[in-house]
């Protein structure tokens, strides 16, 4: 018998892989929005490659599925040398979810200093932005801007894996120059 | 001590409260609500959720050889009341967090740490009577573990991987866990007190987001709320339609589910796998109804999608799709000894246990626990479809996926029961302006989701309380995980994926 393995390896080496075929650009939002914040000084070589940590300061878990969403096959954020760390000390940019929850405030904080510089900070989703539906409660502290000084933003609640990644590779553009 | 009287026997000895629907709300006074406590250690009633208000403790209660469910409030104008959790170990967290938000303080409660009150809010009972907090720091007394060798492992909140943020505190002997205690609360958003004095519509988006992945299910218990306590009768089409929008929830969490559990066992070919298959359904909601994760889909009174014949067609086709795709993850998973090797008696969650502290859905079913609201009590359209819940008892991460196993090719049967047989007409009835209070039950892909609501009659939430699976469920994991290995933990951990956002409120 043929182990189901061996099966599944050969249909996907004949049928080739599932990423999606649409080209996906650079957001021009968030190319303005880079411009603005970080200015020309900022630019570094980092071999077009970004590694990622993701900070969930208070999220609903919305953000967080369509983060694995990316970095499923469909949309393979690896292909364009982005990939998602385990340490912020390996990290060169923060994915800052969620409105900050005053639990969080300092865990965030935290994360970002020990993230070695040049980082930046990136806001995804309505609610790292501004608190989006949470901001006024007792318990949040409104966006990521809010805590830490944040370089870019990717709206959307959540923002779809299209989003994710044309916010993402305006960032890879700009700091590489 | 009483004999064997039932749930609803035993409260209506208390004040029926009017215009609390569909199930009845009974003010219980000390002597009434001392009883109920000791009823607790006696009967098989299950706490289904408990909350406060300013002066008032609340607890919806299910009767569980009826089914009758019904909720007992306790005035406590002193500011205290009658720990329940002092007989049912489930309702201590719960009776923490009312002490935090509301500053009722559960007497007779061994554990008086607080819960979600981390000390950062600059007030305390933030929902209660607050009061400016006077500084300082909480330090949190983590529950002590001796012996020969014992050492302290302290994860998070922040964690390595994509997810939600939460602080576990392992005592190990070696290898070997000895004790987890988990800490939660750090994603507490004030859910409860942003939804009090909002319009219906803008309380229904904070509902979709008390916990992402059930948004639907929020929505659903939310709406159905509402509904109850307006008195409004939606129209057939839309039960239907809310049905529909459940299950491909519950096939896109639990594929995702799967897959993330073998990863966690280092076989990543599944995750890949079933995430390709997961991105089909999530695409297809993006196509058909506007939104990937389905949020704002389902709205009190209705549902703000529909589907054509064409949309049903489509829907056919993507779960003959994924029924083929699943069919072949599942032979994979199946066919792999090392990789069954690792979720065969791992985590093992003893029946009694979940019974104990009520667990529901696929935790629950994987020890012996056969509850489902679509069943019990039940609601539209599930009364008229066609579909059984399993159950396994062994209790280990192996059962919890099988379960879900079970439940993707179940629920891929109902959407198409639902798409066959969809009724015709509208989709949504007008709100009217009523005040009231309503409570339901809703299953959603990770258990048993309620909501109660208070409206005013200017068409307004007065309070609302939402109420997570995960409260019963992860207490649950401190024990799966006792005996077992650390490196065992995310997997133990996946296996179960409580919603931290949902329980945190
Ligand atoms: S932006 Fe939306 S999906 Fe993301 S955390 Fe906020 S509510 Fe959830």
């Amino acid at each position: 018998m043929i182990p189901p393995i061996a099966k599944m390896l050969a249909r996907h080496l004949i049928k080739g892989p599932h990423t999606a075929k649409d080209a996906v650009t650079p957001s021009e939002r968030a190319l303005r929005e880079l411009a603005e914040s970080l200015g020309i000084t900022a630019q570094v070589k980092l071999g077009r490659s970004l590694a990622i940590r993701e900070i969930d300061a208070g999220s609903c878990n919305g953000c967080e599925l369509e983060i694995h969403a990316v970095n499923h096959p469909v949309y393979d954020l690896e292909r364009f040398g982005i990939k998602f760390v385990a340490s912020p000390r390996h990290a060169d940019v923060l994915l800052v979810t969620g409105p900050v929850s005053w639990n969080m405030a300092e865990a965030l904080r935290r994360t970002v200093e020990a993230t070695p510089e040049p980082r930046w900070v990136v806001a995804m989703g309505d609610c790292a932005i501004d608190g989006g539906c949470f901001k006024g409660s007792y318990a949040v502290a409104g966006g990521a801007a809010a805590i830490v000084p944040v370089d870019m933003t990717i709206p959307g609640c959540p923002p779809t894996p299209v989003d994710i990644l044309s916010g993402l590779l305006a960032l890879l553009e700009a700091v590489e120059g | 001590m009483m004999g064997n009287v039932t749930l609803l026997e035993f409260l209506s000895m208390g004040r029926e409260v009017a215009n609390h629907r569909p199930w009845p709300r009974y003010q219980l006074d000390n002597k009434g609500w001392r009883a109920l406590a000791e009823q607790m250690s006696v009967s098989n009633w299950e706490i289904l959720a408990e909350w406060g208000e300013p002066a008032e403790v609340h607890v919806l209660l299910r009767g569980e050889d009826s089914g009758a469910i019904a909720v007992a409030s306790h005035p406590c104008p002193d500011g205290s009341f009658y720990a329940l959790g002092q007989f049912r170990p489930a309702a201590i967290r719960l009776e923490r967090a009312i002490r935090d938000l509301w500053g009722l303080v559960p007497e007779g409660l061994e554990d008086q740490r607080p819960w979600l009150d981390h000390g950062h809010w600059g007030v305390t009972h933030p929902l209660g009577r607050p009061r400016q907090y006077d500084g300082g720091r909480h330090v949190y007394k983590f529950l002590k573990a001796e012996g020969d060798g014992l050492h302290q492992i302290p994860v998070g909140p922040v964690h390595a991987g994509v997810i939600e943020p939460g602080h576990f505190r392992f005592h190990c002997q070696g290898e070997t866990v000895v004790r987890l205690e988990e800490r939660l609360g750090y994603v507490h958003k004030g859910i409860a007190g942003l939804m009090s004095g909002k319009p219906i519509l803008d309380a229904a988006r904070i509902a979709a987001r008390v916990s992402g992945d059930s948004t639907v299910a929020y929505s659903i218990a939310f709406a159905r709320a509402v509904e109850a306590a307006l008195g409004l009768e939606i129209p057939p089409r839309a039960h239907w339609l809310r049905a529909l929008l459940a299950e491909l929830e519950r096939v896109a969490n639990h594929l995702f589910d799967i897959g993330a559990v073998c990863n966690d066992a280092a076989f990543a070919i599944m995750l890949a796998h079933m995430g390709a298959l997961r991105e089909k359904l999530l695409d297809s909601n993006a196509r058909l109804f506007g939104h990937r994760l389905l949020m704002d889909r389902v709205i009190p009174g209705g549902v703000a999608v529909t589907v054509d014949d064409d949309a049903i067609a489509r829907l056919l086709a993507l779960v003959a799709s994924i029924r083929k795709g699943f069919k072949r993850g599942v032979s994979l998973y199946d066919q792999t000894p090392s990789l069954l090797d690792r979720t065969t008696g791992t985590g093992i969650v003893h029946s009694t246990l979940a019974h104990r502290f009520g667990a529901s859905g696929f935790v629950g079913r994987a020890s012996s626990r056969a509850v489902d609201a679509r069943k019990l009590p039940g609601y539209p359209p599930y009364d008229d479809l066609d579909f059984t819940i399993p159950v396994l008892a062994d209790g280990d991460v192996h059962a919890r996926v099988v379960i879900r196993m079970e439940e993707i090719r179940i629920s891929l049967n109902l959407i198409e029961q639902i798409l066959t047989r969809l009724p015709d007409g509208a989709v949504s009835a007008p709100l009217p302006m009523r005040a009231g209070e309503g409570v339901a039950l809703v299953e959603s892909f990770r258990g048993e989701v309620a909501l109660w609501v208070r409206l005013s009659e200017a068409g307004k939430v007065v309070r609302a309380h939402p109420h997570d699976p995960s409260w019963f469920q992860w207490p649950l994991l401190e024990a799966a995980i006792e005996g077992n290995i650390v490196a065992d933990f995310p997997l133990c951990n996946k296996s179960f994926n409580c919603s931290y956002s949902g329980h945190d409120l």
